[in-house]
């Protein structure tokens, strides 16, 4: 009886082997993670690309840069150009945050205690860029790249581990890891946002390689040749299912951060920001973003510039108007968000899924469930698992205090346990913390975690706040 | 839909500053009992997977229900048996199930009572924890348990061994073992003995008044004979007196199958309590005291007490198991090696399992911190070593 169990649920410990294999006559290690978990949802992106003109407004929301603290140098009515400055961080005034359109500052909205939470920009029919002027990469030094970065505001996307905020100039990271593959649900392809960027991708990464060494990791199924033969960094290749594609997953399964060290990481997009920057002299941040989900009419790819007001994004794709929710970014660590927003400057998608809220279950702890998605086996949603499954935001159950064990850890494929960090946070154990790793992870790595989690806990608010509480504390 | 439309024109009377405020938290147990919470995300991820800890502990709750049925059953067949009448099997059954009801009834009752309060006054929603603890609480004591000790162990139980450490996931031992603990030490003589394991008068008609009836469980006659009783089938099919819910090992089996299939129980421990009790079983048979206990065969064993119901329905609770997974391993090992040794050195209490659980319960948190010290040093290494 106990034999065959053993076979369906036998799940390796050993969730790492490298193997070292030709990859495209380039010698790239393969590192294969067995834990992780697929979500299919309906609604994934085809590959068409649909130019989105400009939207009637565009903002910057400080909240997006993690551990900023924002100081306005614009005043409402004053114009401003694509790269310039809108606002700074006030630790680190050398860092700015800067317009990605040139316009008219219409708004500053602010929220409790005059926190400001966006920056408005109504653009002009003719954009108009900071010049920086274009330089050879090859002949500058690490500094000059760096002083590049700032002067034009793209330093801006360089995040750091640990506590996961936005780089300090001052530090000399170890390494910088760039993640060219998205593996979250429903997230863009990015060899097809690379179309046409390779030769702004290429020149953007042999300048952050010209900072610190540089590691690029893609997925084993990736074949584009500016990936596949990256110059200038070190390069890996990632196989397996999502978190797969989360940087601090490459980043310790390659050399994790200790205690003490600092490593770097950026988004693929904003290398490609960065490319532009040094070959055409100017701040252009148009990207490819996917909008997809169950409740867009046509999933696909669309060119926008960041920030873009959200309804410039979804407004006539969408399958109805109640009872959804619109997703800044993708199901697992997006926000929720009105039309009235503006594109997060992280967001590489948006998600329109159903709300949910008028939905009522019958006895649900009893019923089958077929529709329903769920990794355990009390559902048997999993004899149909090939599938796209629709999913609700809905919750579906209460809070409780951790009970099942072994949850987050099938989903968790860093030498880490996630649970007992998770307690070491709930508790305020800093001397805990530390010792179960907390300098290596992100919010998001726990997604997963928290997506599958039976006891309903907010574990990527609880971890943000422990990476918080441990910031100010080391500070 | 009229019952939810119903629910949502009372649920004001429930709310804060509502005449019906006192019973919120019963209502929302219902509320949530009838219809799948509807809230949304509001943090962190925008979907969730459909399982919570509702369907969990129902789950369990349905792998028992073979092992009370054919309880039930039991419990009248044992009577029929004794009092030398004849009955047909739903004479059996339903004198079991007259037994066995009002067990249950006050199990649940005083248990769900008592979290019914206990999520009033801290304003949180019910857990539902003790639903399988209120289930697993009368099949693991013997049928004839006055009720009244019974509501007193439930209730100690509920209090010192779960609420007190903050509820259900918050409580190192076993609760429904914590019952039966209680009532081994403070009523002794309703649980051990050779006139508690056979119901010994008539209910309602069913069955027949027994005078001066004797019937020792297997393992009890082990204990204080120097002979075990020899192996037989009924071992396995469960027909040999005993707790209500312990004696089958097919009633068992068929919810460890639901159990391992759903992945709520860790096949790890499940396994390991099995390989570490042949194991000492087989030890004692080889090197062991020359008593009854030490010489059975580990078949016997297994199949004797509370063995099976322990390894697949309480060993494996989460909460208060070991939580790494190669903790599990060492834990379950020991939980086997433990209730076979108890049962060996110390005559007194033949039923090693429940000691051994509760025993292993206290050091789970031992083996889980040895296991993440691991990690942590190898953590501290790699920092030293950079």
């Amino acid at each position: 009886m106990n034999i065959t169990f053993i076979i369906i649920n036998f799940a390796p410990e050993n969730e790492n082997d490298v193997i070292i294999y030709n990859f495209n006559n380039k010698m790239a290690e393969i590192i294969r993670l067995r834990k992780g978990l697929d979500i299919k949802l309906l609604g994934a992106p085809v590959k068409e690309l649909t130019e989105v003109g400009l939207a009637e407004s565009y903002a910057l929301c400080p909240d997006d840069f993690t551990g900023v603290t924002p100081k306005l140098v614009v005043k409402e009515q004053q114009t401003v150009k694509a790269g310039e400055a809108l606002f700074i961080d006030k630790n680190h005034p050398e860092v700015k945050f800067v317009s990605p359109v040139s316009g008219e500052v219409v708004a500053v909205n602010r929220g409790a205690r005059r926190k400001v939470m966006s920056i408005v920009v109504k653009p002009d029919a003719k954009q108009t860029y900071v010049e920086f002027g274009t330089k050879s990469v090859q002949s500058l030094s690490g500094d000059e790249v760096k002083a590049t970065l700032l002067e034009s505001g793209l330093f801006s996307f360089f995040r750091q581990r640990p506590y996961d905020v936005i780089a300090n100039p001052a530090d000399a990271p170890r390494g910088i890891f760039v993640s060219a593959f998205d593996s979250k649900p429903l997230a863009p392809d990015f060899e097809f946002v690379l179309q046409g960027n390779e030769v702004d991708f290429r020149t953007g990464l042999s300048a952050i390689a010209k900072i610190a060494p540089t590691t690029l990791s893609i997925s084993a199924s990736q074949t584009a040749e500016p990936l596949t033969d990256a110059k200038n960094v070190d390069l890996y290749a990632f196989k397996g299912a999502h978190p797969a594609g989360n940087v601090g997953v490459q980043i310790n399964h390659i050399k994790p951060v200790n205690k003490g060290e600092v490593v770097w990481t950026i988004d693929p997009e904003a290398v490609i920001f960065i490319g532009r920057l040094f070959n055409k002299g100017v701040v252009d941040m148009t990207r490819v973003i996917a909008v997809a989900g169950e409740e867009i009419v046509n999933p696909q790819y669309l060119k926008v510039i960041a920030g873009a007001r959200i309804s410039s994004i979804v407004d006539g794709r969408l399958n109805k108007t109640e009872h959804i929710r619109i997703i800044n970014g993708n199901v697992l660590t997006g926000v929720k968000c009105t039309k009235d927003d503006y594109l997060g400057a992280f967001a590489n998608m948006v998600t329109v899924i159903p709300e949910g809220d008028d939905v009522n279950e019958f006895m649900g702890w009893i019923a089958p469930r077929f529709k329903q998605y769920s990794v355990s086996r009390t559902f048997f949603s999993w004899l149909c698992c090939k599938k796209p499954y629709s999913i609700d935001a809905r919750i579906k159950g209460g809070e409780r205090h951790m009970i099942m064990s072994n949850e987050y850890d099938k989903v968790f494929p860093m030498d880490i346990y996630p649970e007992y960090l998770i307690k070491a946070i709930i508790t305020g154990n800093i001397d805990k913390m530390e010792a179960y790793g907390i300098y290596e992870v992100a919010p998001e790595d726990f997604a997963l975690c928290e997506f599958v989690d039976s006891s309903k806990l907010e574990l990527q608010r609880i971890v943000r706040e422990g990476l918080n509480n441990l910031r100010a504390e080391m500070a | 839909m009229s019952l939810r439309n119903y629910i949502d024109k009372i649920k004001p009377n429930f709310e804060e500053g509502g005449k019906l405020h006192a019973f919120r938290s019963v209502f929302e147990g219902f509320e949530t009992f009838l219809y799948v919470p509807n809230d949304t995300a509001k943090s962190g991820v925008n979907i969730h997977d459909s399982f919570d800890s509702k369907r969990m502990m129902i789950m369990v709750v349905i792998a028992l229900v073979p092992a009370l049925l054919f309880g039930m059953y039991n419990v009248g067949y044992q009577h029929y048996a004794l009092a030398g009448v004849d009955g047909t099997f739903w004479n059996m059954f339903w004198f079991g199930f007259l037994a066995v009801l009002p067990r249950l009834i006050v199990s649940y009752v005083v248990g769900l009572t008592i979290e019914f309060i206990v999520a009033q006054w801290k304003h949180e929603e019910i857990q539902e924890g003790f639903l399988v603890s209120g289930f697993i609480i009368p099949l693991i004591v013997p049928a004839t348990t006055p009720l009244w000790i019974l509501a007193i162990a439930v209730a100690f139980s509920v209090i010192f061994a779960k609420e007190i450490f903050g509820g259900t996931g918050m409580n190192f031992l076993n609760v429904a073992l914590i019952t039966r603990a209680f009532i081994f030490f403070a009523y002794p003589s309703v649980i051990t003995g050779e006139t508690v394991w056979v119901v010994d008068h008539a209910i309602c008609g069913l069955g027949a008044d027994i005078d001066g009836m004797t019937a020792a469980t297997a393992l009890g006659t082990a204990a204080t004979t120097a002979a075990a009783p020899a192996f037989s089938m009924d071992m396995v099919w469960g027909l040999i007196p005993g707790s209500v819910g312990e004696t089958s090992v097919i009633a068992i089996a068929l919810g460890a199958l639901l159990l391992l299939y759903t992945g709520i129980a860790s096949w790890k421990t499940m396994l390991s309590v099995f390989v570490g009790g042949i194991l000492m079983a087989l030890v004692y048979n080889q090197w062991g005291p020359d008593n009854a206990m030490a010489q059975m065969p580990w078949y016997e064993h297994i199949c004797l007490g509370g063995f099976c119901f322990g390894a697949v329905f309480m060993a494996t609770d989460p909460v208060t198991s070991a939580r790494t997974e190669v903790g599990k391993w060492i834990y379950g090992l020991l939980i086997g090696m433990m209730a076979i040794t108890i049962r060996v050195m110390n005559p007194g209490y033949p039923e090693g399992m429940m000691l051994a659980i509760l025993l292993m319960n206290c050091f789970a948190p031992l083996i889980d911190y040895c296991v993440v010290q691991r990690n942590v040093n190898k953590r501290v290494k790699r920092m030293i070593n950079k």
